[in-house]
């Protein structure tokens, strides 16, 4: 191979969390080290910003207005540019203030809310700028982020799956939550990826990985009102890390007409 | 009662006391022994070794979208219980395979097939509706000519023992009656077993269930005891109430395929899939090729896949069954009209797991009902 691919790691509003997934990878990361030319990641190394990419992978959301100007550099330079985590993917937890005013928060949180600069609304960077591939998942799964890193390496498409979570939990033979015990589960509208976790240590899914493809959010809500699970309960089900996902979004509250602000320059 | 009687010449007895016996048998004789056990608050298939293993004395209560179970120490019957979520299609067609590997050598790729050696399985305490299972899956994967068999399955079947045990009574979600399954087992075991409160009446099927009952030499059961087994089997048979009406199906459905009964319960279906994974006829897969970082080291795995998972029909670069009405259509459809041209048996053998274990509780024999009752009706094409 000629050139190693140059690849940069970048952060906006977001925890860390995904990119210390990327860490996470101790013995592979060394051979990704070996593959590619690791040209910008600050959780790493303290190069600078230059030149362009071959591979983009972004974390967090857009939720300043200073973030909007990076992101299109940043797009600008790259070839392929992937999100990842729920942050990037779906505006994050930090997207709950797009249900309300981010005013009132400010308020609330800081004693002089007049040097914040914030935008009012925390939004994906598909949102933005276009994507090549998003990876979903709070945090994302180091398998799959090695799945994609290898994929992109070898020019194949990721085996990343665009399923239900019931298909894993299903194949790994595990005890169903809500028809054994009764335990809402977002499993059956979640997109599949974190191994099944939470219902392998019996937790219901906390839907991590959004909605999966094609699903039918509403027909779960519907059957889980049925079944006499409490409005709230229902409505923290559905907002917490992709509360803002398309499909989420709709699920239990009436969705912001025009959320103010709405970012693009 | 003809059959019956002609079955009941060759009845022998296991007493209970025994049971253990055929479990050491079947050990010594080299078999791996999966029989059902209770596992996280359900009825599994798992490997057992012990009678103390069999959940004896357990009741299920299963209903569109809830099961549970409860213990009944009163309970002098081993096999009170239906059938749980796991079926035998885990072991004979297991969720995962690795197929082969590809590794780079000197620059040249070489195969090596990974496929293990299916081990030597007795299933115990399978009911009617899993014995037909396992022989419309074998329509499937084995080729009678043997040119296109699943080296795997076919295997894993050729070598495998089953001992059935007939139903006494049944969840509210079974149905085998209406699919002519169960609760009796007349074929596809190796042996039957029939219970008693202290016994099980015994009738073996074949040379290798022959085998197992000449070595344990059981004694013949009483003409009574056949009897008094018999007749609470057929009892059981008689009170089933959930019930298909099978009559004319595959055309029913096939010229219903715009029948805006699919609009309408694509609003309560997620989607989700598990009425595909929990069904023990159920075969689709997908073959999954997977590299390492390096990418000198790549596998192909085959891995359990289901219509309602939207890329399983990717097809010309787009997803054919956008919608969930038109894969709720093609499960339905599948399972009841277009399985019988494929395999000519219907694709449903009545066990009521896609009902139990839909998580909204949607009933494929209510569905089957509605097309039936608006038959001839054309909504917004599916
Ligand atoms: S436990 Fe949750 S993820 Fe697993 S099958 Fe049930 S609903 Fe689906
Ligand atoms: S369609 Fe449902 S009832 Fe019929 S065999 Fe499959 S899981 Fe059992
Ligand atoms: S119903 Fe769906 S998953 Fe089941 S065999 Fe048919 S196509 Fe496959
Ligand atoms: S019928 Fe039930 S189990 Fe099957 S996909 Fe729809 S919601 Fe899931």
């Amino acid at each position: 191979m000629g050139k190693k691919p140059r690849v940069g790691v970048f952060k906006f509003a977001s925890c860390d969390g995904c990119q210390l997934s990327l860490l996470d990878c101790e013995e592979e990361l060394l051979e990704i080290a070996d593959r590619v030319e690791v040209a910008y990641f600050l959780e790493a190394t303290r190069l600078p910003l230059t030149g362009s990419f071959d591979l983009a992978l972004v974390e967090g959301s857009i939720s300043t207005p200073e973030q909007v100007e990076q992101i299109h550099d940043i797009r600008a330079r790259s070839r392929v540019l992937v999100t990842i985590g729920a942050c990037a993917t779906a505006g994050g937890i930090q997207a709950l203030r797009n249900f309300a005013s981010v005013h009132e928060f400010l308020r609330l949180v800081y004693a002089t809310p007049e040097y914040v600069e914030t935008l009012a609304t925390s939004t994906p960077i598909a949102d933005h700028v276009p994507v090549d591939f998003e990876l979903r998942g709070c945090p994302v799964n180091k398998t799959q982020l090695l799945e994609l890193i290898s994929a992109t390496l070898a020019g194949r498409r990721p085996n990343i799956p665009r399923h239900s979570v019931c298909i894993d939990c299903k194949r790994a033979g595990i005890t169903c939550l809500p028809v054994a015990y009764g335990v809402p589960c977002l499993g059956p509208v979640t997109q599949s990826g974190c191994g099944v976790l939470c219902p392998s240590y019996n937790r219901g899914c906390y839907g991590c990985f959004g909605p999966a493809q094609l699903t039918n959010v509403q027909g779960l809500v519907q059957a889980y009102r049925r079944a006499g699970v409490p409005e709230d309960e229902l409505d923290r089900l559905f907002h917490t890390f992709n509360a803002w996902a398309p499909g989420f979004r709709e699920s239990t509250r009436p969705v912001p007409k025009e959320t103010e602000g709405n970012t693009e320059h | 009662m003809a059959p019956d009687e002609g079955r009941a010449e060759t009845a022998l007895l296991l007493r209970k006391t025994r049971f253990q016996d055929l479990l050491d048998h079947l050990v010594q004789a080299g078999y791996r022994v999966i029989g059902p056990t209770v596992r996280e608050g359900v009825v599994t298939y798992d490997e057992i070794h012990r009678v103390e293993q069999i959940p004896r004395g357990w009741v299920d209560l299963q209903e569109p979208g809830k099961y549970r179970l409860r213990y009944d120490k009163n309970n002098p019957f081993w096999f009170s219980f239906t059938p749980g979520p796991i079926s035998l299609k885990r072991y004979l067609f297991p969720p995962t395979q690795t197929l082969f590997r590809v590794r780079r050598d000197n620059g040249r790729p070489r195969a090596e097939a990974v496929i293990p050696d299916p081990p030597r399985y007795a299933f115990l305490g399978v009911r009617g509706c899993d014995v037909r299972a396992v022989a419309v899956q074998d329509r499937v994967y084995i080729d009678r000519q043997g040119q296109f068999s699943d080296s795997y399955y076919a295997k894993a079947r050729e070598r495998c023992l089953i001992i059935a045990v007939e139903c006494q009574t049944f969840a509210d979600t079974c149905f085998c009656t209406s699919m002519g399954s169960g609760p009796q087992v007349q074929s596809g075991a190796d042996l039957v077993l029939t219970e008693l409160p202290d016994a099980f009446v015994v009738r073996s099927l074949s040379d290798k269930g022959q085998a197992i009952v000449s070595a344990l030499e059981l004694p013949p059961a009483a003409p009574e005891q056949v009897a008094e087994a018999d007749q609470a089997v057929r009892e059981a048979a008689g009170s089933m109430e959930r019930r298909v009406d099978t009559t004319d199906i595959r055309n029913l459905l096939l010229r219903n395929l715009e029948n805006p009964r699919w609009e309408e319960v694509a609003k309560r279906c997620i989607a989700c899939a598990n009425c595909t994974m929990v069904c023990p006829t159920c075969f689709c897969f997908t073959v999954q090729e997977v590299t390492d970082l390096s990418g000198e080291n790549i596998e192909r795995r085959r891995v359990q896949d289901s219509c309602f998972n939207p890329e399983f029909s990717y097809a010309f670069g787009t997803i054919v069954r956008q919608t969930v009405s038109s894969r709720y259509r093609q499960w339905l459809t599948h399972k009841f009209a277009t399985w019988y041209d494929q395999f000519g048996t219907p694709g449903c053998v009545g066990c009521g797991r896609c009902i139990t274990w839909c998580p909204v509780g949607i009933d494929v024999t209510e569905e089957l009902q509605a097309i039936r009752n608006s038959d001839g009706e054309r909504g917004a094409s599916a």
